[in-house]
């Protein structure tokens, strides 16, 4: 049932342990969705990623004799959690890595908890990973919808769009990630003309856009995921909603989404995110080495995989041992993190991983070189803005 | 509750049920004893939670096999009761701390009242139209579990506490819990072994064969159809229930319409109307979805497959077939 891909030879890794007197196995398991909607931006890019990050961090020659596996959970909790569970008794798996999917990331971190695992989260957006459910092995990489609110919500409004209205989901998380997103835009001093909810999913959005469209707003939030924003942001573009000069935001949204809708009919949108394969030198070769070996550019999900798989090694090495979970998490939140593709970085005593968030406006067709040639940066939003303070309860460094 | 309703329309099938030998045939007992030697067995040979899965799956399908082999009636909702069932009896272990057995009976009589309001509501239809007014039931439950604020949207209630059995006998361990999931789920078929033989399953197999028979004999089939309709659903509450505790979780997947279609995918490709198919078409569909898991998307189209070919090469399902071979009921 899993795929396994064995790294550093019985030679390396015999030659090495000898030479360094630490021959240490760690086995990660990459669990996130291989087969549905959330296939594309994690799935197997990113067992690729965290491949690259082994090589990167030549664990062969420094003792470490990695194996990696994988597995689809179908973004289904019993499913995850059953495989989580099996990898933790059976399989002897020290850390799992990626976990889309809410619902399945906060099953996979209780059973890391009470495991002594851990948890390198880079899929998942749910904030409750490091509040409402925090635990001492959790570490969550890449987002939260609390980050990706801040970012749009903040950066939007202080860019003029000041009036916005809402299209909602209507369902827990698209009422949390309104409501989280409302806040920011008051804060900035802008203003919710309106709002409306779409039943989850949904195909028409016609109505609840001409609505959108007849508010007056400067700015319309798409506070939804996946098959739904996609929709919304193809009947906006066929109303000429964003030509016709209202911004479209899309509060969660993946490069993968927006190469697969084109640049001509998602041009304008604004959107967070905490990677982007076209920033720098160093994103850019990583990112072509990752093309390299999977086809397409890297998501900041994969990019996530990548830079936490890194800073967990390293958590490893420094210990000299990959069986207590805990105290690897605790060891990362010592390390003060420079990462190649997130900058400055730095694991809260919650878990949550500090790095800074950018807001991106996807390019007009005419712009665009290339079919991955898709955002142009508009601002930074540091850490400490982007993402949520900490919960007292949950700083476990303090215990 | 049910059973003194089935006492009390029982005397009556006196007349029309043919003689049989009292109690279990041979071959049935001893298909049970080896499936229970089996069972004890399992979760040293697999790993425990696997079986536990299978099982809390084969009551379910055993549930709806009750209601649709044996009454006849198709429901294209039982998604409902056993996710229903699940959700509640998260909630109760979570947030009211009860113990495992009686979070697992408030799941139980959850989808027991909800079988009884969606029950009395869709018997009044026939064929298509009662699995339709089924399916939309259900679909206002999958709704109603998305937006209520005790279910936690579509995170579902996670960390449900494994507690402890009575109070006194913890579940913490995988194999401990193995052993209450089997008591259930075992109790559970054991007991709808015994509905299906009481007077009462003859009553259901006559409405099933000839509903106007049956009525110009007397019988109050409308009465016979709820309860057969409640002691389904109960059932199947039962197994979602129980699949809560074991996973520790409650989540939108056991109430949404493709787990219907699964338990009846379940109940098809094991022998509809049989005592053991369910169960083996449960443990096929469990064990394809586990172990076949990383072909992502495949699982679905080689279920279809298989669905197909049993249509056309061997309606009666695999038990069913292997009934026919033995020339016995199974």
């Amino acid at each position: 049932m899993l795929k396994r891909i064995a790294f550093g030879s019985a030679i390396g890794a015999l030659a090495a342990g000898g030479a360094l007197a630490q021959d240490i196995d760690v086995t990660l398991g990459v669990l996130n969705d291989r087969s549905g909607v959330y296939a594309d931006l994690s799935g197997e890019g990113s067992v690729v990623a965290t491949r690259m990050a082994v090589e990167d961090f030549d664990a062969a020659g420094k003792g470490l004799n990695v194996e990696i596996i994988s597995a689809d959970h179908q973004n289904k909790p019993d499913i995850g959690s059953n495989i989580a569970r099996q990898w933790y008794d059976v399989d002897g798996v020290n850390a799992i890595i990626d976990v889309p999917t809410s619902s399945v990331a906060l099953a996979v971190a209780d059973i890391t908890a009470e495991k002594n695992g851990v948890l390198l989260d880079s899929g998942a957006g749910s904030t409750a990973l490091t509040r409402e459910q925090c635990q001492p092995n959790t570490v969550h990489w890449t987002y939260d919808t609390a980050a990706l609110a801040n970012g749009t919500g903040g950066a939007v409004t202080n860019a003029g769009g000041e009036k916005w209205f809402f299209l909602t989901a209507d369902y827990a998380f698209g009422h949390s990630l309104e409501e989280n997103t409302m806040a920011v835009v008051k804060e900035n001093g802008g203003e919710v003309v309106g709002n409306v909810r779409h039943p989850f999913p949904s195909q028409d959005f016609s109505s609840f856009l001409l609505q959108a469209q007849g508010s007056g707003a400067d700015v319309i939030g798409l506070a939804n995921a996946g098959g739904d924003t996609v929709n919304a942001i193809k009947q906006a573009s066929e109303f000429g909603i964003t030509q016709a000069g209202q911004k479209l935001a899309a509060l969660l949204m993946f490069v993968t989404d927006v190469h697969s809708l084109g640049a001509e009919t998602a041009q304008g949108l604004n959107l967070t995110e905490a990677f982007y394969w076209d920033q720098n030198d160093a994103t850019r070769d990583w990112s072509a080495r990752f093309e390299e070996a999977h086809g397409a550019k890297p998501t900041m999900v994969h990019a996530g995989a990548y830079s936490a798989t890194l800073a967990y090694l390293a958590a490893v090495e420094a210990l000299g041992s990959a069986e207590d979970g805990a105290a690897i998490v605790a060891k990362m939140k010592e390390a003060d993190i420079d990462d190649a593709l997130f900058g400055k970085t730095k694991v809260r005593g919650d878990g949550r991983a500090i790095h800074d968030m950018y807001l991106f406006q996807v390019k007009a067709p005419g712009d665009s070189t290339g079919e991955w040639d898709l955002y142009e940066q508009i601002s930074t939003i540091s850490g400490e803005d982007a993402f949520l303070p900490m919960l007292d309860e949950c700083d476990f460094t303090k215990k | 509750m049910a059973m003194n309703d089935a006492g009390a329309a029982g005397p009556k099938t006196a007349d029309d049920a043919p003689a049989r030998p009292a109690g279990m045939p041979m071959l049935h007992k001893a298909i049970f004893g080896i499936l229970l030697i089996f069972l004890l067995a399992l979760p040293f040979l697999v790993y425990p939670i696997f079986a536990m899965k299978v099982m809390c799956f084969a009551l379910f399908a055993a549930a709806f096999n009750l209601l649709l082999g044996f009454g006849g009636l198709l429901s294209f909702g039982h998604a409902a009761y056993f996710g229903g069932a699940s959700y509640v009896a998260a909630h109760a272990a979570k947030v009211w701390g009860l113990t495992p057995e009686l979070s697992v009976l408030a799941g139980t009589a959850a989808a027991a009242f909800l079988g009884l309001i969606i029950g009395a509501l869709s018997i009044r239809r026939q064929g298509i139209y009662f699995a339709m007014v089924t399916l939309a039931f259900a679909q206002m439950v999958y709704f109603l579990s998305l937006q209520l604020p005790f279910t936690g949207g579509e995170d579902g209630i996670q960390s449900v506490p494994r507690g402890d059995l009575f109070g006194l006998i913890p579940l913490q361990d995988n194999i401990s819990l193995y052993f209450f999931v089997l008591a259930v789920t075992f109790g559970g078929i054991l007991f709808l072994y015994r509905i299906v033989h009481s007077p009462f399953g003859q009553v259901l197999k006559a409405i099933r064969e000839n509903e106007p028979r049956a009525v110009s004999l007397g019988y109050n089939v409308n009465r016979y159809k709820l309860l057969v309709f409640v002691l389904s659903a109960t059932f199947a509450g039962l197994a979602g229930a129980t699949k809560s505790q074991v996973f520790q979780l409650a989540s939108l997947t056991d109430v949404h319409w493709s787990m219907s279609g699964e338990v009846v995918l379940m109940t098809l490709l094991g022998g509809m109307g049989t005592i053991f198919g369910p169960l083996v078409g449960a443990a096929a569909i469990v064990t394809m979805q586990n172990y076949l898991a990383t072909l992502g998307a495949w699982v679905t189209i080689i279920q279809g497959v298989i669905f197909v070919i049993g249509v056309l090469l061997f309606r009666e399902g695999i038990v069913g077939v292997i009934s026919r071979w033995l020339k016995r009921p199974l």
